[in-house]
């Protein structure tokens, strides 16, 4: 069942046309706020591209924090299969 | 009496007794498909108000109680049940399918549970039954994460009971009407349901145990536990403050520990937390647009959580595999999946035009207007980071990212029909919400397709998208599990007990040396005394005898004149 291909969604050129094809639509949601009032409840929602940042920043926050936490929380994926002991010795190395 | 007098939990229970009675066949078959429709059809023609009483003990028991928002969710339900049983019936061990449909009728009874003691018992029927659910994944690790399931339900349920007996104490009244916590009771109470609604710090078990059980079984436990326990908080404790906070963590630990996560079911369990987060919000907020939001989000989620579910359990099923890692590239070979799977992985992120912004985005309304500044900002950030955990993560790690060089068959026609049916509802409640308002329990004209209300949440969703693709190199998929409180259980008392252990026989190697040495001392002295010629054993002549015999007499006269 195994075989490597050259799929037209996965070759380079495609990945390009596909990232200049999307950065076009970001680039249009965001020039339509010039066209279309944005509604929110709160005054800062209308200002200009809140949506954009705001969900830029909020995400890359997020994978930052993951990140961090990553650091603490991650463990091998038999953590809970091994031997404590064995374990333990493990971490504090 | 007719069928409609029934309370539809048993009809669904019923299903459940015939299924495990039945040959594998057409006649089960033909029970799988029916048992669930009949239920719908006893739950649409339930009334309002109460129309089935018992008498136990002293109070009486209402079975089945009536209103819009109890039938909106036992509805869901039920067609939860077809759905899912269609997705199952030609894979699914009989006892699965069994305890699935019995799990069911569990969430449905909870649904017109009239009184607490009623609500008890059903509430007891989910977690037995939902626990052989997660058995029946069939491995060791679905066996040991089952009986985690079923320790943590159970302590729940005691909770839950401890809580219901003080109300029945102070009260002398079991009905289910809203409450606030002002007591140690009614504390119980919330912390019991709670606990079924995965909010902390008991989270774990969710992202324990439903990836471990079968690609058909974690259909069924993504909708029933949490959802019915949603809907016991919005009737109970609508309005309870904490909630709010309670369900913003609930919000970001989901977002968090699935961007850590590897495997594609447990970054989907983690998005449950996440999800069933966003209704306890409303539930807290509780004003009227709130509890619509609370229950139009449950009835879209159970919907598109079910198939995204589905579409990673079509992959485990051919594939065997889970893992992120291991997966990729799949859309070559399994279309329907990837299309099927990429709009419930939308209607999540509440993308315009799917289930989830026609019903979230009345969440973030009511805590709008109820000028929340912090909550409704907390939400827009969590949309986008729902976007980006469920929305994108899940389908690009599982269907494109790399090719695996997997090149597994499409799901079978059962599987992708199942996945058919919940992919246009979603579509269909995002296009046409009014279908679903129309049953909310307050009136609801909202209207979200402005152009500036979608305009909005283009920029925030697609923004999500850039900073995910962007950020790509720093989620890159490792072999690793993440903390959690479930380290307490599953490792401190393990621990715990081992250095209790270990002291406990420090002092017995402690005593035995020291019981080692008496004995030896004993053991030289006694030899050194009754050897052939020691003191005890060697033959004494008679006038030693004597005299020893004068001097005890001696003292004994000296002893007895004092």
């Amino acid at each position: 069942m195994r075989a490597h291909d050259n799929h037209w969604l996965t070759r380079p050129s495609t990945v390009r046309i596909l990232w200049i094809v999307f950065s076009i639509i970001l680039g249009i949601t965001v020039a339509l706020q010039f066209l279309v009032p944005v509604k929110g409840a709160f005054a800062i929602e209308k200002t200009f591209g809140f949506g954009a940042w705001y969900g830029f920043l909020a995400c890359v926050l997020m994978v930052l924090v993951a990140k961090v936490l990553g650091w603490l929380l991650k463990r091998p994926e038999d953590y809970y299969q091994s031997e404590p002991s064995a374990q333990e010795s493990a971490d504090e190395h | 009496m007719n069928i409609e007098m029934l309370p539809p939990a048993l009809i669904m229970l019923a299903g459940a007794v015939a299924i495990l009675l039945t040959r594998p066949g057409m006649v089960r078959n033909a029970i799988v498909l029916v048992a669930p429709l009949l239920t719908l059809w006893a739950v649409w023609l339930v009334p309002d108000g109460i129309s089935s009483t018992a008498y136990y003990l002293d109070y009486t028991i209402e079975l089945v109680e009536g209103s819009p928002v109890r039938r909106l969710f036992a509805t869901i339900f039920a067609i939860m049940a077809f759905v899912g049983g269609l997705y199952a019936f030609r894979t699914a061990r009989r006892f699965e399918l069994a305890a699935a449909f019995a799990y069911g009728a569990g969430a449905i009874g909870v649904a017109f549970a009239g009184d607490l003691i009623t609500l008890f018992l059903f509430w007891e029927v989910m977690a037995l039954f939902s626990t052989v659910v997660v058995w029946c994944g069939g491995t060791e690790k679905s066996k040991a994460a089952g009986i985690r399931y079923a320790v943590i339900h159970l302590l729940g349920g005691v909770i839950l009971k401890v809580g219901i007996e003080g109300v029945m104490v102070n009260t002398g009244s079991v009905d289910i009407t809203a409450m606030s916590v002002t007591d140690f009771s009614s504390a119980m109470i919330l912390i019991g349901i709670l606990i079924n609604a995965a909010a902390p710090p008991l989270s774990a078990w969710l992202a324990d145990a439903y990836p471990e059980s079968s690609p058909t079984g974690s259909v069924f436990l993504s909708a029933f536990t949490t959802k019915t326990a949603v809907l016991a908080l919005i009737l109970l404790f609508p309005g309870e403050s904490i909630l709010i906070w309670v369900g913003l963590y609930m919000i970001f630990y989901g977002i968090i520990y699935a961007l850590l996560e590897n495997d594609a079911r447990r970054i989907l369990a983690y998005s449950i937390v996440n999800q069933v987060g966003f209704m306890v919000v409303a539930v807290g907020i509780g004003t009227e647009t709130a509890i619509n939001g609370a229950s139009a989000h449950a009835f879209a989620h159970i919907i598109y959580k079910a198939l995204l579910f589905m579409s990673a359990g079509v992959v485990v099923y051919r594939t065997g595999l889970s893992r992120c890692s291991d997966l990729g590239g799949l859309f070559r070979t399994m279309p329907l999946t990837t299309v099927c799977g990429i709009i419930g992985a939308l209607a999540i992120s509440s993308f315009p035009l799917t289930s989830g912004f026609t019903t979230k985005t009345l969440i973030s309304e009511a805590a709008g207007a109820q000028g929340l500044v912090w909550v409704y900002f907390l939400l827009a950030a969590a949309s986008a980071g729902v976007f980006l955990h469920a929305g994108i993560k899940f389908p690009w790690f599982v269907f494109f990212q790399k090719d695996s060089g997997l090149r597994p068959k499409d799901a079978p026609w059962n599987m992708g029909a199942a996945m058919v049916i919940f992919a246009f509802a979603c579509i269909l409640l995002g296009v046409y919400p009014q279908l679903l308002y129309q049953y909310l329990p307050y009136p609801e004209d909202a209207d979200f397709y402005k152009p500036g209300k979608v305009l909005f949440y283009l920029q925030l969703l697609l923004f999500s998208g850039l900073a995910f693709f962007l950020m790509l190199p720093l989620m890159k998929r490792t072999l690793t599990l993440s903390l959690d409180t479930d380290w307490i259980y599953r490792r401190m008392f393990f621990n715990a007990a081992k250095v209790g252990a270990r002291a406990l026989a420090d002092i017995r190697d402690r005593a035995a040396n020291d019981l080692n040495a008496a004995s030896g001392w004993l053991s030289g002295w006694l030899s050194a005394n009754w050897k052939t010629d020691g003191p005890f054993t060697r033959s004494w002549p008679i006038s030693a005898t004597a005299l020893w015999i004068a001097a005890l007499l001696s003292v004994y006269v000296f002893v007895y004149y004092l």
